[in-house]
């Protein structure tokens, strides 16, 4: 496998022939925002928040799914940059009913840090109030649709690292909507394994423990790389 | 050098955080000493209905509101507060976000009105008319930078005391108040 050159904010990095540039911010501990992104999961560039500029393309691309290149030129922060990321983030809040006062994450939410991160002080765009559903079938979890930011991380755990394969997405938009078995309540979904992995991995307070009262629920993550370095060395294989 | 003159607002909201404002406790011994509150929501009524309360409004250096905006006398306090403030501060996330009181916008505000009016009152079912009583009902409730123009964000269900006194501080030493982490919290 070859190893490429290339520079980012003007640092010399290397990287392997297939590697994305956001594996090549991440070794070289650049920072820089991410929403859809989870290790261990295939990228999907949901979000676009990891865009970055790249000398010689006009427009921005998601770094968490754009190839290096011998000789790239990354820019991950301009003035350019930062203005798109707020107005993301901005319209994520304005997309969903994200209430924080009364969410079961409040505290915990990787998009209460992304407000953050980018500085939102205030929504400047009209919210939407849409009406969304509630699941609250299944024994131990609950889906809150008004909180879902359309990641994709549950449906890609439950399909790449459970198996299961129960959630999907439907529509288009603003309807996009994810779904469980075929938009049935999640409850009636035989193929759910209750293992929980689509409650830890996301993001926000769209998948929650019935058990969680406000600002409770802290979601653990490591599970995941355990269980992918576990594959890994085949240590469930007789 | 007078005191810098501060006033502080109550729109929909529920009072929170203008009780986290109490909290700074001995810390407003040390505002006093620089400034003076020249209005706040129990300063100031003696007149009966919320707008003619607030016509009493004072020119003032700081005016940090609480509450988003439900309802027509919202609207019109607001925009008499801002004429009258050099310094407008959007106080707790429901001034800032709308917060709690923006879920009533995913219902019709007729059928918000009728459901606490009517179907689940047991006395006097009847929907008030007279807005002295009870002011019209915005279609949306909205964040009040949505209708004037906000200097600061104070955002907090509601801001903790060290957050309030962070942005007091800050605007009494004409420093801006930096937005991050640290000083701030959503919810
Ligand atoms: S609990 Fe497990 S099996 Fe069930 S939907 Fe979530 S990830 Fe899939
Ligand atoms: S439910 Fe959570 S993990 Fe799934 S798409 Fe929505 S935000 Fe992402
Ligand atoms: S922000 Fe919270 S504490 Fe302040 S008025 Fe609104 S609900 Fe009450
Ligand atoms: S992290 Fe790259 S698009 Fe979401």
């Amino acid at each position: 496998m070859s190893v490429l050159t290339l520079t980012i904010n003007d640092i010399q990095c290397t990287g392997r022939e297939g590697q994305t540039i956001l594996d090549i911010i991440k070794e070289n501990k650049i920072s820089l925002p991410v929403l859809c992104d989870l290790k261990g999961l295939t990228p999907v560039a949901a979000c676009r928040l990891c865009l970055v500029e790249v000398k010689g393309i006009p427009k921005l691309v998601p770094a968490c799914t754009t190839k290096i290149q011998e000789g790239m030129v990354v820019y991950t922060d301009s003035e350019k940059l930062r203005n798109y990321r707020r107005m993301i983030v901005e319209l994520l809040f304005a997309e969903g009913n994200h209430i924080c006062a009364s969410c079961v994450v409040n505290g915990y939410c990787e998009l209460q840090n992304l407000g953050y991160m980018v500085g939102m002080e205030s929504v400047r765009f009209d919210y939407l109030w849409q009406l969304f559903q509630i699941d609250a079938s299944h024994p131990r979890y609950v889906m809150d649709q008004s909180k879902c930011v359309k990641c994709t991380r549950c449906i890609r755990v439950c399909d790449e690292v459970e198996g299961a394969h129960v959630w999907d997405l439907k529509g288009r938009g603003i309807n996009v909507r994810v779904i469980s078995g075929l938009d049935e309540p999640w409850g009636q979904v035989k193929e759910c394994t209750q293992c929980g992995k689509c409650v830890q991995v996301c993001p926000v307070g769209a998948l929650f423990e019935k058990t969680a009262t406000t600002s409770e629920m802290i979601k653990d993550r490591s599970f995941l790389e355990r269980i992918l370095e576990g594959r890994e060395a085949k240590i469930w294989v007789r | 050098m007078g005191k810098v003159r501060i006033g502080t607002v109550w729109l929909g909201g529920c009072s929170g955080c203008h009780m986290s404002f109490l909290d700074l406790d001995e810390r407003l011994i040390e505002l006093a000493q620089v400034a003076e509150i020249m209005s706040s929501p129990i300063t100031d009524w003696k007149l009966h209905t919320p707008v003619k309360e607030y016509q009493d409004y004072p020119e003032v250096d700081i005016s940090l509101v609480e509450g988003a905006v439900v309802n027509t006398d919202n609207v019109e306090v607001l925009k008499l507060v801002r004429e009258r403030s050099k310094i407008l501060v959007a106080f707790g996330d429901c001034a800032v976000t709308g917060n709690v009181p923006s879920y009533r916008n995913l219902f019709k505000t007729d059928d918000v009105l009728n459901s606490v009016y009517l179907d689940k009152a047991t006395h006097n079912q009847m929907i008030p008319s007279d807005r002295v009583v009870v002011p019209r009902l915005l279609n949306k409730v909205v964040p009040i930078s949505h209708v004037v123009k906000v200097d600061y964000f104070m955002p907090g269900c509601p801001p903790s005391a060290d957050s309030i006194w962070y942005t007091i501080k800050c605007l009494l030493e004409g420093k801006e108040p930096e937005f991050s982490k640290e000083h701030y919290r959503y919810g």
